[in-house]
């Protein structure tokens, strides 16, 4: 391929000469701000080259919401081109048809995922009362990967034009035959490099959470958020093989003429449908998972008592877990496989029910005889179960096969997906980050703006989607770019886009809240914010010392930290402080997945010169890891004991 | 809340043949269901919040209870039962949609219809009767209809919302799908799944008509309306929007594209179609809509259409 300037940087569109200029006009901002405080150095040391689970979570976060601005604006601006009947906002359906699939797959791979991934990360090895994750040299090569991925697939908008086949990226629609250009190359590379980071993440947590829990806790003694993160881990680890080779395949058949999923040569597009949806099933469960595992912890926080039914509620996200792997035809009951095929998915798809359905009545029982508090976290935490209850049993009526023929590739389903990701992985997102927010920063966020920022989003997101379920009915299709006034589509679409702008709006307030509790927020004293149940809660300063505990704790119960406090134990009463063992920094990763984005960049413009650099680099990174001997460092027990000491004194002050 | 959706006239829910019918009171059956569990949900979760919520003289706080064998079989066993339930009718209307539909017409056979979807049209052949539309269908009221469906290129979705639910069109593969429409009317037809650029477009009216004018339809067709000739049927292949088009003839005398998934492309090949990178600065605003040249006279046609390419640059298509 060799594209034409006008083809390369993408003239003519005024919104994407705007995003150019925003690019342009930030990269030069950060460079100066960075040279002009002196903070290069910072960023590498402290940042770039952590192997620290607390910091790479915080970029995780930071990044995620980066790309939820960036994927918001897309929904934004596919509203506003809705609002109306023939609206000329954005032009054509090229315009749309990008924007559409881009918001939808920023916001699963670069939004849900990562963002979860970031939570894992900041809590899971303090509630397990590790001291970090098991492979912590991985753990940051996870990060780039993904930063580098969601880089090389976002540029694709300036350079090169965006994919346009939907984030489902059907063939033979988005083979070369329909879709030319480097679009669906972007999508295919951006993709795998980030894939490579969320396998080795799910490897990396599977391996922290059996090798690395503090003495006393069992598999049952685990906190929720633990377990549903270790059940979410093994699914990444069985389907996310499915996507990389998928898309390698793909790939093949769009570099190098293959013809797996194409018309000619006699490949098969529906095998493509059936590898994507293999995983991209288990996948909405990687994101809704974790997601079920915060709402356990903050319901039980702030209704302030034990968790109702908690094995069984173990066994739920178990059976949900193996039941994610056998449904994946539900999202294409059309493709008119047979009513047995069709029967058989429908009821493995509506027994899924049953287990969120456990959970939904355990968390109800929760609440019962408890006291419940109506902090941020907590109000999210409770519009999550009537808003998730809607988007479960419109998901029920969506399993129904014979009632889907109705259903499929209308708003009914745009809606139904949206109830569940948004009043499930969103909320949870939201709901954790406020929660832990205090772990990562050392200050709670303003809870005034929080209930503002809460109320505003949760209305906005019912007034956007709730008419969806009618539009679907009433005949509107997803991923139309415009509709006719004749339709009759046109005043439930626009009270969506009001409802949108709601949402828009809330999420700003909640980036200003960020920004307003850091200036003018009370900085936190003790580790244990919220009057917390689990390890996290439990170390010795707001923001965890970089070993996370000078002692590790031993757990006796299912809420170790509550269990302490009943009975007054102090868990950082340290007599003896013992060395600590912590990992090294190391700029490796981000080198190697630099190479990463640099061969990706060279693949999607078929300039084997650059891929072959790119992939050279990717192998000297390799090499110099394989052959250097990094056995981490030692923190002395001296050290220990100065900084907590330091941190005691600290406290004695704010307190005194 | 049922009462509300009944009187909004929403398609789905106003379906006017068997088939729409049986999924729409399917529709309605879930929703029943799923209205009271919501209520439920709801009502617990506002009573819990209202009763335990921390204030003056909070009662009943418990931290200790960490669960109840009795209560969480309770909330084990009756969704279990309901999804029993639910599974039942399900399974029934999926076997029995893939059946003739019943009808109170004297012609008890089903009226065939190849429905092949082309980026960004929709051609529809009749071969018993042999003849072919494009962008609209008549069928007759009563009377069902098997559609075989199949495309030409990227996958598609056909659906006439009142009349019944989709089925994709996939190139090299037929689907098939029984609809039936109880009452004369035209009715909104579309594609579903999403095709590229044009597929907003892509839709197409349903005429169902009384049995005897839906035949006599038929007669004229075929004694007037163009023989489809294969260099006529090539020029739909070409991506684009089309108007309405009648023919007589099929182009199942020389495609099945259930059969034959390279057609399409071939047939652009041979035009010399090249598709325009979407950034490019000769990329169209639009989606062209093609006039496709009936005329039976070849040569005259090949020479227009030289002169017309020769003559203008920004039309990127050949007639």
């Amino acid at each position: 391929m060799d594209p034409a300037w006008d083809e390369f940087i993408i003239t003519g569109e005024p919104f994407i000469l705007a995003g150019q200029i925003a690019i342009l006009v930030t990269t030069i901002g950060i460079i100066f701000i960075l040279t002009y405080f002196k903070k290069w150095k910072w960023l590498w040391n402290e940042w770039i080259t952590t192997p620290d689970h607390r910091k790479i979570g915080i970029m995780y976060i930071i990044a995620s919401l980066l790309m939820m601005i960036r994927a918001g604006v897309d929904a934004m601006m596919m509203r506003t081109q809705l609002a109306a009947p023939n609206m000329p906002f954005l032009g054509e359906a090229q315009h749309y048809n990008e924007i559409f699939t881009t918001h939808g797959t920023i916001m699963i791979i670069f939004v849900a995922t990562p963002f979860l991934i970031g939570l894992m990360n900041v809590a899971v090895p303090l509630q397990i009362g590790a001291r970090d994750v098991a492979f912590p040299f991985v753990n940051n090569l996870s990060f780039w990967t993904f930063f580098w991925g969601a880089m090389l697939f976002n540029i694709s908008f300036v350079i090169g034009g965006a994919p346009d086949a939907g984030w489902s990226a059907y063939m033979p629609l988005a083979s070369n035959d329909l879709s030319m250009g480097p679009g669906q190359n972007f999508y295919l590379l951006g993709l795998q490099i980030s894939g490579i980071g969320t396998l080795a993440t799910g490897i990396n947590l599977v391996t922290t959470i059996i090798k690395m829990r503090a003495k006393g806790m069992t598999l049952m003694r685990m906190p929720m958020f633990t377990w549903t993160t270790l059940i979410t881990s093994l699914i990444i680890i069985g389907s996310f093989p499915i996507l990389t080779v998928a898309l390698a395949m793909q790939t093949f058949d769009r570099l190098w003429d293959a013809a797996f999923f194409t018309l000619q040569d006699g490949g098969m597009p529906m095998m493509w449908v059936n590898l994507f949806w293999l995983w991209g099933h288990p996948e909405v469960y990687i994101v809704i998972l974790p997601a079920f595992g915060i709402f356990s912890e903050i319901i039980t926080t702030f209704a302030r008592k034990r968790l109702f039914g908690y094995t069984s509620m173990v066994f739920a996200i178990a059976a949900i877990s193996g039941l994610s792997f056998l449904v994946w035809v539900h999202h294409f009951f059309t493709m008119g496989a047979g009513p047995m095929v069709n029967s058989f998915f429908s009821i493995s798809t509506m027994a899924i029910a049953v287990p969120t359905g456990v959970k939904i009545f355990n968390w109800l029982a929760t609440l019962h005889r408890g006291r419940i508090r109506f902090n941020v976290p907590m109000v999210w935490a409770l519009g999550f179960i009537p808003n998730f209850t809607i988007g479960g049993v419109t998901g029920v009526m969506l399993a129904m096969a014979a009632a889907d023929y109705q259903y499929h590739n209308t708003y009914f389903l745009v809606s139904h997906f949206h109830y569940v990701l948004i009043a499930g992985t969103i909320f949870g997102c939201f709901a954790g980050t406020i929660y832990w927010w205090p772990k990562m920063f050392g200050v709670k966020l303003n809870e005034r703006l929080g209930h503002w920022v809460f109320w505003l989003f949760m209305i906005g997101f019912n007034v956007t989607f709730f008419p969806q379920y009618f539009l679907g009915l009433d005949g509107m299709p997803r991923r139309i770019y415009t509709y006719f006034p004749e339709d009759g589509w046109f005043s439930l679409n626009f009270l969506s886009t009001v409802g949108a702008y709601m949402m828009g709006f809330a999420f700003v307030l909640l980036v200003y809240n960020m920004y307003y509790s850091y200036r003018y927020e009370k900085r936190e004293t003790s580790g244990d914010a919220w009057g917390g149940r689990t390890l996290e809660w439990a170390t010795s300063s707001a923001i965890p010392p970089h070993y996370n505990f000078a002692q590790i704790p031993e757990v006796k119960d299912q809420d170790a930290f509550w269990q302490m406090k009943q009975e007054g134990v102090d868990p950082n009463g340290v007599e003896e402080y013992q060395d600590v063992h912590m990992p090294n920094h190391s700029g490796n990763p981000f080198v190697m997945c630099v190479f990463m984005f640099i061969g990706g960049f060279g693949l999607v413009f078929h300039w084997w010169t650059i891929g072959i650099i790119g992939a050279l680099g990717i192998f000297a990174c390799m090499i110099q890891r394989s052959f250097s001997r990094d056995d981490g460092h030692i923190v002395s027990a001296e050290e220990v004991r100065k900084e907590e000491a330091e941190i005691r004194e600290g406290q004695a002050n704010e307190n005194g | 809340m049922v009462m509300l959706l009944g009187g909004c006239n929403l398609r789905v829910l106003d379906p006017q043949g068997t088939v729409g019918e049986q999924q729409r009171d399917l529709i309605i059956l879930s929703i029943i269901f799923m209205l009271i569990i919501v209520l439920v949900v709801f009502i617990l979760l506002t009573y819990f919040l209202v009763k335990y919520r921390e204030r003056e003289g909070h009662r009943g706080y418990d931290p200790d209870i960490d669960g109840s064998v009795k209560l969480e079989v309770v909330w084990t066993v009756v969704p279990i039962i309901i999804v029993t339930i639910l599974s039942v009718p399900t399974v029934y209307t999926i076997f029995n949609i893939e059946e003739v539909p019943e009808a109170n017409t004297e012609e008890e056979e089903p009226l065939v219809i190849h429905a092949t979807s082309a980026n960004w049209k929709w051609i529809f052949s009749y071969p018993e009767e042999d003849i072919e539309t494009v962008n609209y269908i008549n069928i007759p009221a009563e009377r069902p209809v098997l559609f075989r469906l199949t495309s030409a290129d990227s996958m598609a979705s056909f659906w006439v919302p009142q009349l019944g639910g989709q089925r994709y069109n996939m190139a090299g593969m037929q689907t098939e799908l029984y609809l039936q429409a109880g009452e004369e009317g035209t009715y909104y037809g579309r594609n579903a799944n999403f095709t590229g650029e044009g597929f907003a477009e892509m839709r197409f009216d349903v005429n169902a008509i009384d049995e005897t004018e839906f035949n006599e339809w038929v007669t004229d067709v075929q004694e007037e309306a163009p023989q489809l000739t294969q260099e006529t049927y090539d020029q739909f292949m070409v991506p684009g929007h089309v108007e309405e088009y009648t023919f007589s003839g099929t182009h199942l005398e020389w495609v099945d594209h259930a059969l034959d998934p390279e057609y399409a492309l071939e047939a652009r090949a041979r035009q010399g179609y090249e598709p325009i990178h979407p950034h490019a600065s000769e990329a169209p605003d639009d989606v062209p809509t093609w006039d496709i040249d009936v005329d039976t006279d070849v040569t005259e046609r090949q020479e227009s259409y030289i002169e017309e390419n020769q003559e203008s640059d920004s039309h990127h298509h050949h007639h």
